[in-house]
């Protein structure tokens, strides 16, 4: 049994349906009681989709237990059938249906229904919602992709968006555009967008470009093998994972390398004076394992932020991460507990966090600035504007989100020039912010006015380890600007600590300053 | 003088044929009452004892995510669990030790079951005994089942209510309670207003914390302020306490009904009745006036979601001028709404439990002006053309007595008033 207050991902059948709503003509019938149904409002209000996911729900109660569970499963899956007349079916159970042991696909077998029948097995005590997308993905591509011959052009198939995936939709216009200009065409871009009948032709692409290897791994893997498709290694998010993607599929296919950068503005806007500021900018990455390694990458080679923790929540991508961590020089945080990231991103004071929409929300309680970067998705994620992640425009868009949320390298100049004006004084925040102070999260939405933590986050800020701020210095601390606040005041407890100084006077302020310049 | 309400002519809903059909539901369960429990009862701690999607729910249903540390969360089963269940008893006592340590400030601790923890029958009640023996007297463990097999949506609240009452004290003293998680904003409105009747002492349950001394025996009655909450109805009787039944407290006619059956109970004459009502009833009227004139002799349909979609549909053609098609609840208990049922005219269908897709077959053809559904249906309705309203609003906006009436008509007013407004097309 293990305590959770939030998650970051759902449980898998909500992985199978984010396969099964991306899709077209396919339809799951899902064993379970009354309420799991919460999991439509996912599509049709974070997505805003205009069409309910194509899922039924049986819908069972407690009186239905011990008696005809079996029976109500089997006139839900018919009811289906007639009324949504799919090309195939996903069936399976919810976690409460697991218990009981129906077996829905032993049942959908004996049924006779005249389209493909795939059942899933997905272990809702033990896994999650990205396992639940990876392993519904594969067995629809295990059922229906048959070895073919090729298309004539080179082609390949875009694998890995699903419905409320992050940017998926943007990114897969953007890979189809690149791909273009090298001259491969997209054969079939699946689960987004394609049909059971796509699925059955996705045989016929030279290639297939893994976009997202938490959705399509196994499935990558599985065509390689039997449908003898290579797969993309390189998730082209950021310039240099672009570059590199293109070499990779100019090796794959032998096709000449091209990409057309004419619209590509992140390595002139990061090597612009008004850059400057971004230097070393300690940042803290976390978020889906895919995600957090590009973004890690750009952190450091783009955008010139020094990675100060990085980590995932995904378990399936541990390893990976933690060789990046270790790349990087910082330890590797594989965890799917809000809280215990919360507790590390207090203790490292990071500059900014790039995180998801969890971290957006750690940041607004400690006042760090966030950008997101990863699902789990927010109705914020799903801009109504072109928005790519991936690519060129992928590399323009993340430049401008990350660098958003920060002050900008002028205004910060203004903002220590003018600290004393009485309407630019540092506790007024940045204009675009409307303040930087932590402030209570009640912003949109319906629901109920937010529960305050009942934990006072500035008075554990205010006392480092063992040490203890004279008067004076940290008079001298409020005049440094907010956003350098933090750092000063971490750099100054730990080169005191080192130095075994128990009280910080000014000078001690300014010894730490000397001895941290850059 | 107030006038009686005048009951429709041709007769009311009461004894109204009801379609019932079963299919899927489109409902959230139980659980998600904790989203606003928890907002009104301060000092005390919802741990759900379920799965991920239990989890996953809840932070779903919140909508915006709250992300402190929030007073609620989800003990999540796993496999070794499973495996034998006088482990899964051993695992949550560390579980609420964990918790406890941590959050001193709770006073109460509610273990809510769900549909795995009934599923494999862990018997919280045992729990819940052997820890309020091992925490009191600081903390009071107590449970019920928010579980989608046995409850939906707001019959989680009616569960948590149910099982304070056992608990509670006896006293003999005369006292009205009212019974129902109200914003604090609305259940102050409403103890005013019998408090300037001279009645008292007025209490509430569920207070707002635990510590409160709350208590209850022959000589209370009580009054429902929702009308989803049958079990917590039979509890208070069971110990005795007394039921005024009236229409619920929504729109001016239906607060105005609601106050007289406490003040007769209580002996209040007509001219101070008029004296405290007359202001904000006049109020009500006003502000309904201006909020409704989109709604005259529109239509509306109702899915079944939270069980006030009787008294609402009793509002909104009584006082709104609206014309329903369609009137489905989850659940319809005669015994709480009859009153209502009493004054909504004759004419719309009555329908319990439900069969979505058949039931969105005739909302489709029915082509209502207004859809009051679930978050799950509105954009695939609106998508085709239909004006929706989300219920769930209806449970987390203060809606209730006079000074809210025209907020509860502008909900419904708003998503027409918008559907007129938009011009999204070409000009011609």
């Amino acid at each position: 049994m293990k305590l959770t207050v939030w998650t970051y991902e759902g449980p898998p059948h909500v992985g199978a349906m984010r396969v099964a709503t991306g899709m077209t003509g396919l339809h799951y019938v899902l064993h379970a009681p009354q309420g799991d149904t919460y999991a439509d409002l996912l599509f049709t209000m974070i997505e805003r989709r205009d069409h309910r996911p194509p899922v039924t729900y049986t819908s069972f109660q407690a009186r239905d237990l011990g008696s005809d569970t079996a029976n109500l499963f089997k006139t839900s899956l018919q009811d289906a059938y007639a009324r949504f007349q799919p090309e195939a079916l996903i069936v399976g159970a919810s976690c409460t249906a697991e218990l009981i042991q129906d077996d829905p696909g032993g049942m959908a077998e004996t049924m006779d229904i005249p389209v493909p029948v795939i059942p899933l097995e997905l272990p809702s005590y033990q896994r999650k919602e990205n396992f639940g997308a990876d392993e519904t993905f594969f067995q629809i591509i295990r059922r229906l992709a048959k070895p073919m011959d090729r298309t004539t052009q080179i082609s390949c198939n875009l694998i890995g968006p699903t419905a409320l995936g992050f940017r998926h939709r943007d990114d897969i216009t953007e890979m189809t555009s690149l791909l273009s200009d090298m001259g491969i065409s997209v054969n079939v871009v699946a689960p987004m967008t394609a049909a059971p009948s796509d699925i059955a032709r996705m045989g016929a692409a030279h290639f297939n470009v893994l976009m997202y290897p938490e959705t399509a791994d196994s499935a990558a893997r599985w065509m390689e093998r039997e449908l003898n498709q290579p797969y993309t290694k390189v998730v082209p998010i950021g310039v240099g994972a672009t570059r590199d993607f293109v070499k990779e599929v100019a090796e794959i296919t032998g096709v000449k390398p091209y990409l057309d950068d004419s619209r590509l503005r992140l390595p002139w806007y990061s090597k612009s004076v008004d850059s400057t500021y971004l230097t070393g900018k300690r940042v803290f990455l976390f978020g889906d394992g895919t995600h957090v390694a590009a973004a890690a990458r750009i952190a450091r080679d783009e955008m010139g932020f020094e990675v100060v923790g990085l980590g995932c929540y995904n378990r399936e991508m541990a390893r990976p991460i933690r060789a990046l961590a270790k790349n990087y020089g910082v330890e590797a945080l594989i965890t799917d507990d809000y809280l215990e990231v919360e507790r590390v991103i207090e203790a490292l004071q990071p500059e900014m966090i790039l995180g998801t929409q969890m971290e957006r929300h750690i940041g607004k309680r400690l006042g760090i600035p966030c950008a997101v970067i990863s699902a789990p998705v927010h109705v914020q994620d799903f801009p109504a504007r072109y928005s790519p992640q991936m690519g060129i425009e992928g590399a323009n868009v993340i430049f401008d989100t990350w660098v958003h949320p920060l002050v900008m390298g002028l205004e910060e100049h203004l903002l220590h020039m003018f600290r004393d004006d009485f309407e630019f004084h540092d506790a007024a925040g940045p204009s675009h912010h409307g303040g930087h102070a932590p402030k209570p999260d009640v912003e949109g939405g319906p629901a109920p006015q937010a529960a305050l933590s009942p934990r006072d986050i500035s008075s554990q800020k205010k006392q480092g380890a063992n040490v203890i701020w004279l008067d004076d210095a940290e008079r001298e601390l409020k005049k440094i600007p907010f956003f350098v606040r933090g750092k000063a005041r971490r750099n100054t407890e730990s080169f005191a600590t080192e130095r075994g100084v128990s009280e910080i006077s000014i000078d001690t302020l300014y010894e730490a300053k000397a001895h941290y310049a850059r | 003088m107030t006038e009686v309400p005048r009951l429709p002519t041709s007769g009311g809903c009461r004894s109204e044929p009801i379609l019932k059909q079963r299919g899927q539901r489109e409902v959230f369960c139980g659980l998600t009452g904790i989203i606003w429990l928890h907002r009104k009862m301060q000092d005390a701690f919802f741990l759900v004892i379920g799965s991920r999607t239990c989890a996953h729910l809840l932070q779903s249903a919140a909508g915006v995510m709250i992300f402190a540390e929030p007073r609620f969360g989800t003990a999540i089963l796993e496999e070794t669990d499973l495996a034998g269940l006088a482990d899964a008893q051993t695992e949550l006592d560390k579980v609420v030790d964990q918790l406890l340590a941590r959050r001193t400030d709770i006073k109460q601790l509610f273990l809510v079951g769900s549909c795995p923890s009934e599923v494999i029958k862990l018997d919280l009640s045992r729990a819940a005994e052997r820890m309020t023996e091992k925490y009191a007297p600081s903390v009071r463990v107590l449970n019920f089942s928010g579980s989608g097999i046995e409850t939906t949506f707001t019959q989680g609240e009616d569960a948590c209510l149910a099982s304070m009452v056992p608990v509670l004290p006896e006293t003999s003293e005369r006292q009205l309670l009212l019974v129902g998680a109200l914003p604090d904003v609305v259940e102050e409105q409403a103890v005013s207003l019998l408090t300037q009747m001279g009645i008292g002492p007025i209490k509430v349950l569920p207070a707002s914390r635990a510590d409160t001394a709350l208590k209850l025996g022959e000589n209370t009655v009580f009054a429902l302020t929702q009308p989803f909450l049958g079990d917590t109805h039979a509890a208070l009787e069971r110990r005795g306490a007394h039921h005024l039944p009236a229409p619920f407290p929504f729109g001016e006619e239906g607060t105005t009904a609601w106050l007289r059956a406490i003040a007769d109970e209580f002996d209040i004459d007509a001219e101070t009745f008029e004296r405290v009502t007359a202001a904000p009833r006049a109020r009500a009227r006003k502000a309904i006036a201006q909020a409704s004139e989109v709604l005259r002799g529109k239509s509306i349909f109702f899915f079944p979601d939270s069980q006030l979609e009787i008294p609402l549909a009793r509002f909104l053609t009584r006082e709104c001028g609206m014309e329903a098609i369609e009137v489905g609840a989850p659940f319809i208990h005669k015994g709480i709404v009859g009153p209502d049922l009493d004054m909504l005219a004759q004419g719309p269908t009555l329908s319990e439990g439900q069969d979505v897709d058949l039931q969105l077959d005739r909302c489709r053809s029915a082509r209502p002006d207004l859809t009051v559904c679930g978050l799950g249906l509105a954009n695939p309705l609106e998508a085709d053309g239909l004006a929706t309203k989300w219920a769930i609003e209806l449970v987390f906006t203060p809606v209730h007595f006079y000074e809210q009436a025209g907020d509860l008509a502008g909900l419904f007013s708003r998503p027409v008033r918008r559907a007129n407004l938009l011009r999204l097309e070409a000009a011609e």
